[in-house]
Parts: C-alpha cells; sequence; structure tokens
C-alpha cells in the first residue's frame, strides 16, 4: 500500500509542479497553498470523494488566490505523519486531513509547524494551530434507520460496517434507534469487514446478509459495492457517504451524504483574513453538513413524509436520535427518560443500545 | 438448505478472481520466472473489461479485452526482465505500482457507472432446480471458464509436450537452452498468459462481482494469489482448493457474524491469512517436496550467452 501511496504522490508532486509552472506567468501575488491528506481514492465515490468536493468548492470560491494539494491514498499510520509533513514544508498553509486516522499524525505536524494551520477531520484532539472539525452522521443515520424500518418487509435490516470505532458504533445505534422508531419488530444484522474500502469484501457482506434475511441494506463502508447487490436482488439499499442513487436509481432508498465544503471554504477564508482559531465544530443538519438527497419515489408517501418530519425536527433542534429513556445493551441505564444523549457520551460510545444482537467487536 | 447453498455460491463468487490469478501466475512461475505483478494486472484488467463493458455491452468482448490489458502489463514486464534482464522482484513490484496508478488515471471517468448483470448459464430444466440448480447450473458464465481454465492448464502442463518444455525451462533453463529451446519466447508466452487470467481475475470483480469500477478496487488479491500459487506447491488442482479454501473462510467469518456468533471479528478476518501462514509451513517442513515442486529456477535471470 505504501507503494501504491508514493506512486500517487509522484503523480500529485507532477501536476503540482506542471500547475506551478503555468500559474507562475500569469500571477504575481502568490496564491495561499492548502493542502488535503485523503485516506482513500478520490475516485471511491463515496467518503474521499465527498472530501474531495469540499478542496474543489475551496479552488471555486477562491480560483487563483488559492493552490489546492491533494494527496490520495494516505494510509493511516507512520507514512501519514510523513505525508503531513511534506506537505507543510511545501509551504501549504492551511492542511485539511480528512480520516479519524490521521489525527495522531497531524497533532505531531502541527507541533512542528506552528505557523501552519491544520485542521482534522472526525477526531476529538486539538492544539493551537490544529482544529478539529466533524459531522453528526448519526442525525441521518437516524433517519435512514426510520425509512429502513418501514420498509423492510422481513423485519431485518443488514449492516455493513467498518471498525468498531465510536463513529461507526453510534452510526448503528442511530440507525437501530431510528429503525425501532418505525418498526417496533425490527432486527439488525451486523457485519464487521475490518476494512474501509474493499468493493470485493463489501459486496461478500452484502450477499452474506441478504442471504440471511435482510432485505434492507446499509453500510459504513466506503464503495458503492453494497447497493451494487441489492439491487442485483432487486432489494432496498442506503448510499454512504455520496448520493449513490445513480449506481441504482430504482434500489436506492437515499444516501447519507457529507457535506464538508461550507465549514472547510469558512475555515480557508478565515485563515486568509487572518481571523483562524482553533476549535472543534460538530455541525448536523441544522448547518447542512447531513445532506438526505431526493428520497426514492418508490418509497410511499408517509413513509417519506415521516422520514422528512424527522428531518425537520432534527434541523430545529426539536428531536435529538438519542433521546432517553435509554439502555446499553447489557440492559444498564445510559440515558433518563427525556435526557438527550451528552456529546462526549457519543464521542466515546463504545456499547451498542439495548435490542441489538450480537456482540461489539472490540 | 436455500441458505448452505447461497453461502456456497458466495464462497465461489469471492474464490473465482483468485482462481483466475494464481493459475496465471502458477503457469508463469513453473516457465522460471516470478512476477510480483499480478496485482497490478489485476487491476488493469478490471478497468479495461470494465471500460469495454460500458463502452460495448458486450460481455464477451469485455472478456477480451481484460486479458489484453493484463497480457499488456505482463508484456511490459517480460521486455524489462526477460529482455533488458532487470531483477524480476523490483520489475514485479513496479508494475504493481505502474497498474495500480495507470488504471486509476483510467478510470477517472468511470467510477460512478455501473455495468449490468453477467450472463449466467441457464440450462432449461437444470438451472431453476431446487437448492442446486442455481448453485451447478445457474453461475455466470466465468466461474465455469475458471473451471475449465485450471482443468486446461493442468492438461497442458502434464500431458502435452509443449507444457513439458515449458516446465524444463522453469527447472533448468541452461540445459533447456543447450538442446534448443527458445527459453525466452517461452517465458515470454507463459507471462503473457499469466498476465491474461490475472486480467480476467481483475475483471470478475469489476463485471460480476460487484459490477462497477473504484480505484484499487482489487484491494490486494493480486498478493494473495501469489501466495496460493506457494500454497498450492505449484500445482493446478491444489490452486484452486487453495483460492475455494480461502473463498470459504471469508464468507464464513462474515456469515458467523450475520449469525451472531461472538468471535471477534478481527480473529475471523485474520483466519484467511494465518491458514495461508500454517500451510506454507507446513509444506515447507518437507524440505524435499518442496524441492520437488518449486521451478528450480524460479527467479534466477537468464543469460542467453551462458
Amino acid at each position: 500500500m505504501i507503494y501504491a501511496s508514493m506512486t500517487r504522490r509522484g503523480l500529485a508532486a507532477f501536476a503540482l509542479a506542471a500547475g506551478t509552472a503555468m500559474a507562475g506567468t500569469a500571477h504575481a501575488a502568490d496564491p495561499m497553498k492548502i493542502g488535503f491528506v485523503h485516506v482513500g481514492p478520490i475516485g471511491d465515490g463515496g467518503y474521499t470523494f465527498q472530501h474531495h468536493l469540499s478542496a474543489e468548492a475551496v479552488k471555486k470560491e477562491f480560483g487563483d488566490k488559492v493552490k489546492v494539494t491533494e494527496v490520495e491514498n494516505v494510509p493511516e499510520g507512520p507514512d501519514a505523519e510523513r505525508v503531513i509533513t511534506q506537505l507543510a514544508q511545501d509551504g501549504n498553509k492551511i492542511i485539511f486531513t480528512t480520516s479519524f486516522g490521521f489525527m495522531n499524525p497531524t497533532l505531531k505536524a502541527a507541533a512542528q509547524f506552528p505557523e501552519v494551520k491544520f485542521e482534522h477531520a472526525t477526531g476529538f484532539k486539538t492544539a493551537d494551530n490544529m482544529a478539529n472539525y466533524n459531522i453528526r452522521f448519526y442525525e441521518g443515520r437516524y433517519v435512514v434507520g426510520l425509512l429502513a424500518g418501514k420498509l423492510t418487509k422481513s423485519n431485518t435490516i443488514g449492516y455493513i460496517a467498518s471498525f468498531p470505532i465510536p463513529e461507526v458504533v453510534m452510526g448503528i445505534n442511530a440507525a437501530y434507534l431510528g429503525a425501532k422508531k418505525a418498526n417496533p419488530n425490527v432486527k439488525m444484522k451486523i457485519i464487521w469487514v475490518n476494512t474501509w474500502f474493499d468493493p470485493g469484501k463489501e459486496g461478500d457482506a452484502a450477499k452474506a446478509l441478504i442471504d440471511q434475511g435482510a432485505d434492507v441494506l446499509m453500510q459504513h463502508t466506503d464503495s458503492a459495492a453494497a447497493v451494487k447487490v441489492a439491487a442485483e436482488k432487486g432489494l432496498w439499499a442506503v448510499g454512504q457517504s455520496s448520493d449513490m442513487a445513480h449506481f441504482a436509481p430504482d434500489n436506492v432508498i437515499t444516501s447519507i451524504a457529507d457535506n464538508w465544503a461550507p465549514y472547510v471554504v469558512g475555515r480557508v477564508k478565515a485563515a486568509m483574513d487572518g481571523s483562524w482559531k482553533t476549535g472543534s465544530v460538530w455541525q448536523g443538519m441544522k448547518e447542512g453538513a447531513v445532506e438526505i438527497p431526493a428520497i426514492n419515489k418508490k418509497v410511499p408517501e408517509d413513509v417519506r413524509k415521516l422520514a422528512e418530519t424527522a428531518m425537520a425536527d432534527i434541523a430545529a433542534g426539536k428531536l435529538h436520535p438519542f433521546t432517553g429513556p435509554l439502555k446499553k445493551q447489557d440492559g444498564s441505564d445510559w440515558l433518563a427518560d427525556g435526557k438527550t444523549a451528552p456529546d462526549g457520551d457519543l464521542l466515546g460510545m463504545g456499547f451498542y443500545v439495548q435490542g441489538i444482537e450480537g456482540e461489539l467487536p472490540k | 438448505m436455500d441458505l448452505i447453498a447461497n453461502i456456497l455460491i458466495g464462497v465461489i463468487v469471492a474464490s473465482t478472481p483468485l482462481v483466475f490469478a494464481a493459475l496465471g501466475e502458477l503457469v508463469a512461475e513453473k516457465s522460471g520466472v516470478l512476477n510480483l505483478g499480478v496485482e497490478g494486472m489485476m487491476i488493469m484488467g478490471a478497468i479495461a473489461g470494465f471500460a469495454t463493458i460500458i463502452g460495448t455491452g458486450n460481455p464477451a468482448l469485455a472478456l477480451v479485452a481484460a486479458m489484453a490489458g493484463g497480457a499488456v502489463m505482463a508484456l511490459l514486464f517480460a521486455i524489462l526482465t526477460q529482455t533488458l534482464l532487470a531483477n524480476q522482484v523490483a520489475s514485479g513490484l513496479a508494475l504493481t505500482m505502474f497498474g495500480l496508478g495507470i488504471s486509476a488515471l483510467w478510470g477517472q471517468g468511470y467510477s460512478g457507472l455501473s455495468a449490468g448483470r453477467f450472463p449466467r448459464l441457464d440450462l432449461p430444466g437444470l438451472s431453476n432446480l431446487p437448492v442446486v440448480g442455481e448453485l451447478f447450473f445457474g453461475e455466470d458464465l466465468m466461474v465455469y471458464l475458471s473451471l475449465g481454465a485450471v482443468a486446461g492448464v493442468w492438461w497442458f502442463l502434464n500431458r502435452t509436450r509443449g507444457g513439458l518444455v515449458l516446465r524444463a525451462v522453469g527447472e533448468n533453463h541452461d540445459a533447456a537452452h543447450a538442446i534448443g529451446y527458445p527459453v525466452k519466447r517461452i517465458r515470454y508466452l507463459a507471462l503473457m498468459f499469466g498476465g491474461a487470467m490475472a486480467g480476467l481475475g481483475g475483471a470478475y470483480l469489476s463485471l460480476v462481482q460487484t459490477p462497477l469500477w473504484a480505484e484499487k478496487m482489487t484491494a490486494g488479491r493480486g498478493w494473495i494469489a501469489l501466495a496460493l500459487v506457494v500454497f498450492a506447491a505449484w500445482k493446478p488442482w491444489r490452486s484452486l482448493l487453495g483460492a475455494y479454501i480461502f473463498g470459504g473462510v471469508t464468507i464464513l467469518q462474515l456469515h458467523a457474524q450475520a449469525f451472531g456468533v461472538s468471535i471477534p471479528a478481527q480473529y475471523l478476518s485474520m483466519l484467511p491469512y494465518l491458514a495461508t501462514i500454517i500451510v506454507l509451513v507446513l509444506i515447507s517442513r518437507d524440505k524435499l517436496k518442496l524441492q520437488f515442486n518449486a521451478p528450480a529456477s524460479l527467479g534466477k535471470v537468464f543469460y542467453a550467452a551462458s
């Protein structure tokens, strides 16, 4: 994998050199250099693609005033630190690292380059020059859970999960609570594939879930494989990270699309005018960071209404997916009646809520 | 019963890309060349096949394109290692990197598209039998192609003069050269066959298993195929068996999870790799056995002058 990322970096460097050569003659003022570090390929049509769109939004907004470099396929680990450090040395003034596993490498680079601003997505650590930004995906998961709960005929929803980190566990819980709300008899089957991106394995997991009775699929992995498998069997699926309707127009209920662009553009602007400060934001439907694109026309009207009402309520702050009374899977109390989950509980979530079967891998 | 049949179908689907890729590499290694670029050739087959099916809608043409995609990559490797005498290990690694990069470039316009369903075998009366119908008579056509290829390669290697010559070149290229066999030409052909098979393996992913294109979608299967060749001790039927064991463990651990079996998923995901390592250790204990099966000239550079 390291080799692969080296090649891609080579291409990126080449593109950068070519770009500089062309831009050099046209403008006297130096553009602000901005770096993005991605865990997957831009062409995944999912998670990394949405981060790529935020980089595109920056280019569109600021045009010649910025010089954006994106590095794809960076493994989470020592290699990441090298890439981030390299970008800082190359004169990038603000660097966005867009995966959970880049948190500690970003923190180390931030200590090394105090004059560079770092923005890390989906983590929880910050520094004077390192901010954290995240999206309340669980709000979207709750809504698609509602839809799935209503649409399943076998009362079984299949869920393809990546790694047992709080982000993913939170998503499973939110989706389950939504589904349960819509359909008290619902069951959720969960398969952990231990990868973010392996279309073949994601497809295999989707097939296994279908074979065991699931008729609506959800996923927390990055490719559209599960959507394609569901479509082949004529079943419903939910798209992940990016609007996946075009992969299977008749079978995608909707998708949970991450919209990072408003935040990223805002932060670049702040870095330009000197108002940038560190911080930690967690944006949701209210800010437009979680988008549920058009719900499939084949979904019955009342089901769609249910989802749309929930979305409006979440955006207005009237509905929180994690509202008590809620117990943990082991039966112990978590939230008292009417209480909503504190952000801290969600960000460190390491348990299933009551009703989910199977054991959470450690 | 249906569930068991479905699980078996899943195993076959997960294993077939490995069957193709391992079989191709096996032939290349039997001719004495170690090509570590399987992953790169697979991904080229995946994009070539996918681009062709999007462009023409013709599955047969897509398979030809996938074979060509892999074979062209193998040809590049053959030129580097056989004509220019470059190091095989380094060239193979470079081939993987090159394939991943160039396929991503080629595939840029294809990442949102999806192909239709790949044709399946349809025998009236047989394919729609309950339980066994789809399993035995209703698979996609590439599955039968892969089984046929295994049988064909076994027959070629063990029952034909051409196979004997290829094995002779792999065992001792100097001797083969001395009695007048065209060592380089044979290795070129073996490598290109390996490339074409790897291309088919990649195309199985992008055309059948998940009919879509995504960068790096082979996700390490090329390396597994390489391990399987050793696992199989360079025997075609055993490479088939190895691929099915590997696919089987993968699929079974997914099903075990959906059944709620509480083995931590990480251990289950580890199982296929663990199985490969254990078998590697076991077969290397029997030194004699490995010596008998591993091509003696494997990975050695051949100087025609000597």
